[in-house]
């Protein structure tokens, strides 16, 4: 047995799967760049070259523009809504408490659904309509005597994404949660201990030591959850269909692609969302992989 | 981090009001619940027990008409699923084994380079890919079945599943590896005999990933399956957007959409935690 059989070997294995992702993940980012760059408008491919036409048009079309606005609107919400849930989530399930992984798991179950399943239900829980035909949250409100918070939900003008917000943070505060009670435990207790015998009190200790402490937990959940808003699609597409003012650029993607058949529009808003992808992502792998290394 | 994450801290609050943490913690607990709530409540009740005005009344009886009606709509919908779930989970499975294997075993030159571009393919939104996968599924006449979904799934599950192996591999210690060369063990060898016996609870962590992220996808479903083909997520969807398909079926139907992986979560959420991290990167 040879060293150098091992390496041919162990290329060969390998080979199957970087050949695959070399072509279904980097070769077909170039091909929709070069779609990106042409004129294809129509069930036939057309490749005549177009330059940046499609971009610099998205960027004076109403409709992206609002795609643009609701995405930081749903990205804002969004990721504030997880983090201070989440955060609070962890700090009280870190006290020791009894049934801690019982309310540990149940605040994680929604990871387990898709954003179809939760979406569906939602739609239904966020109704909108009045009188007899009133349901979901809003006639809970009104049986419960709260009818100032009875509300339009993601129908509301300007303001709808936040409803959207609110199904996502369901979904996904308990996987916050979980991340920052990782970075809580991994403080070492000695710390909190040291504090102690100097005399802070908790909520100072909370804010001085271990608040600094999670930053970096911080970063790495802003940067997940801040992707995952970037790309939301199903939730909005299971609440409420294809609505403009609830539009975001992967449904416009896809409306414009294979219902409208503007194909080179389509990829150009493909290539924009993985451009703002890359933007959080490739400093998150260097400094994960980076920081994996040194140890 | 996720073995800390479920280690049991040392420090209490010193306060004795720490029992007063109860309460907003069973009020998120209603919050969590609600959809779960509304979903079986409406799903056994029977048929004229159904109206919007009391949706958020227990059933009077237990009945399972809802549930029926569902199952009868969707069940060729979750036959599909299964079918296209199931291999594509154990493909992907072996595939990021092999993977990981080399990749954290067996370093030639360019590997540090290229796990990190096999990394990124993880997070990269797919409608900057999706013209193209459309356009090569129909060249190789995969479009519209369950086989080119299951293509998908497997191609785009490689970077999950090679993460995940590769850093159970890299946590195993040199010597079981070198100890099987000194045996005059090759590589493969050393892969079937000695590492992958060790390898199970990876791969149930894998699989179980992956059986959720292609049970739970709707984006590879909705652009390569024609209506036949249509895994449950989709036709879900379908029935919502409709008019004709009444409330109450619809909420039967989620919770039959959502029981395969919820029943995997109640019965190996160890794992399933154990993916999430994986998944960005804290594993």
């Amino acid at each position: 047995m040879s060293k150098n059989k091992d390496t041919v070997l162990s290329i060969a294995l390998v080979t199957p799967s970087i050949v695959a992702v070399g072509i279904f993940i980097y070769g077909f980012i170039a091909w929709s760049v070069r779609v990106s760059l042409s004129n294809w408008k129509g069930l036939l491919p057309d490749y005549s070259w177009a330059g940046l036409k499609n971009y610099i048009n998205l960027f004076s079309d109403p409709r992206f523009l609002v795609d643009v606005r609701n995405t930081v609107v749903f990205t804002v919400i969004f990721v504030l809504g997880c983090l201070a849930v989440g955060l609070a989530l962890a700090i009280m399930l870190d006290q020791n408490l009894k049934g801690e992984a019982f309310f540990r798991s149940l605040f994680l179950f929604p990871m387990a659904i898709s954003f179809i399943v939760t979406g569906v239900v939602w739609r239904w829980l966020m109704n909108p309509a009045a009188g007899d035909r009133m349901s979901g949250f809003n006639l809970l409100f009104s049986n419960l005597g709260l009818d100032f918070l009875v509300n339009s939900w993601h129908l509301t003008p300007r303001w709808g994404m936040a409803a959207i917000a609110l199904a996502a943070i369901w979904q996904m505060s308990g996987y916050t949660m979980a991340l920052y009670l990782g970075g809580l435990r991994a403080i070492p207790d000695e710390i909190r201990e040291a504090a102690r015998v100097d005399g802070a009190s908790e909520f100072r200790i909370y804010t001085n030591i271990i608040f600094p402490l999670l930053r970096p937990v911080t970063l790495s959940a802003m940067i997940i959850l801040g992707h995952i808003s970037l790309k939301v699609f199903d939730l909005i597409i299971a609440i409420a269909g294809k609505q403009l003012p609830l539009d975001v650029p992967a449904i416009y993607m896809w409306q414009t692609t294979f219902d409208g058949y503007f194909f080179s529009r389509g990829a150009a808003i493909g290539i924009l969302l993985l451009l703002s992808v890359a933007v959080l992502i490739i400093p998150y792998l260097y400094y994960t992989l980076r920081s994996e290394a040194e140890i | 981090m996720s073995t800390t994450a479920l280690s049991k801290p040392l420090r209490r609050l010193p306060f004795q009001w720490r029992h007063l943490l109860y309460l907003p913690l069973i009020l998120m607990s209603i919050f969590y619940l609600i959809p779960l709530y509304l979903m079986l409540t409406t799903g056994l009740k029977g048929f004229e027990e159904i109206n919007l005005q009391t949706m958020w009344d227990l059933p009077k009886s237990i009945r399972f008409d809802n549930f029926i009606a569902a199952f009868q709509t969707l069940a060729p919908y979750m036959w599909n699923s299964f079918s296209m779930v199931i291999p594509a989970a154990i493909i992907s499975s072996f595939l990021g084994s092999i993977n990981g294997f080399v990749l954290a075993k067996w370093k030639f030159r360019g590997a540090d380079l290229i796990f990190p571009l096999i990394l990124f393919g993880m997070f990269i939104p797919y409608q900057s890919i999706l013209i193209p996968l459309v356009e090569f599924m129909k060249t190789i006449n995969m479009y519209g079945g369950l086989p080119g979904l299951v293509l998908a799934h497997v191609i785009y599950g490689i970077p999950i599943t090679t993460l995940t192996f590769r850093n159970y591999y890299a946590s195993l210690p040199k010597e079981l590896v070198e100890a099987s060369r000194m045996d005059g063990a090759g590589l493969l060898g050393t892969y079937w005999y000695i590492l992958l016996p060790l390898s199970w609870p990876s791969f149930v962590v894998v699989l179980i990933w992956q059986f959720t992220s292609a049970w739970n996808d709707f984006l590879f479903a909705v652009v390569l399956t024609n209506p036949q083909a249509w895994p449950i997520t989709v036709a879900l969807n379908n029935m919502a957007g409709s008019q004709i398909i009444a409330w109450n079926i619809q909420m039967a139907g989620s919770f039959l959409a959502a029981v395969p992986t919820l029943l995997v979560y109640i019965f190996l959420g160890r794992y399933f935690l154990r993916g999430l991290m994986a998944g960005s990167l804290k594993g």
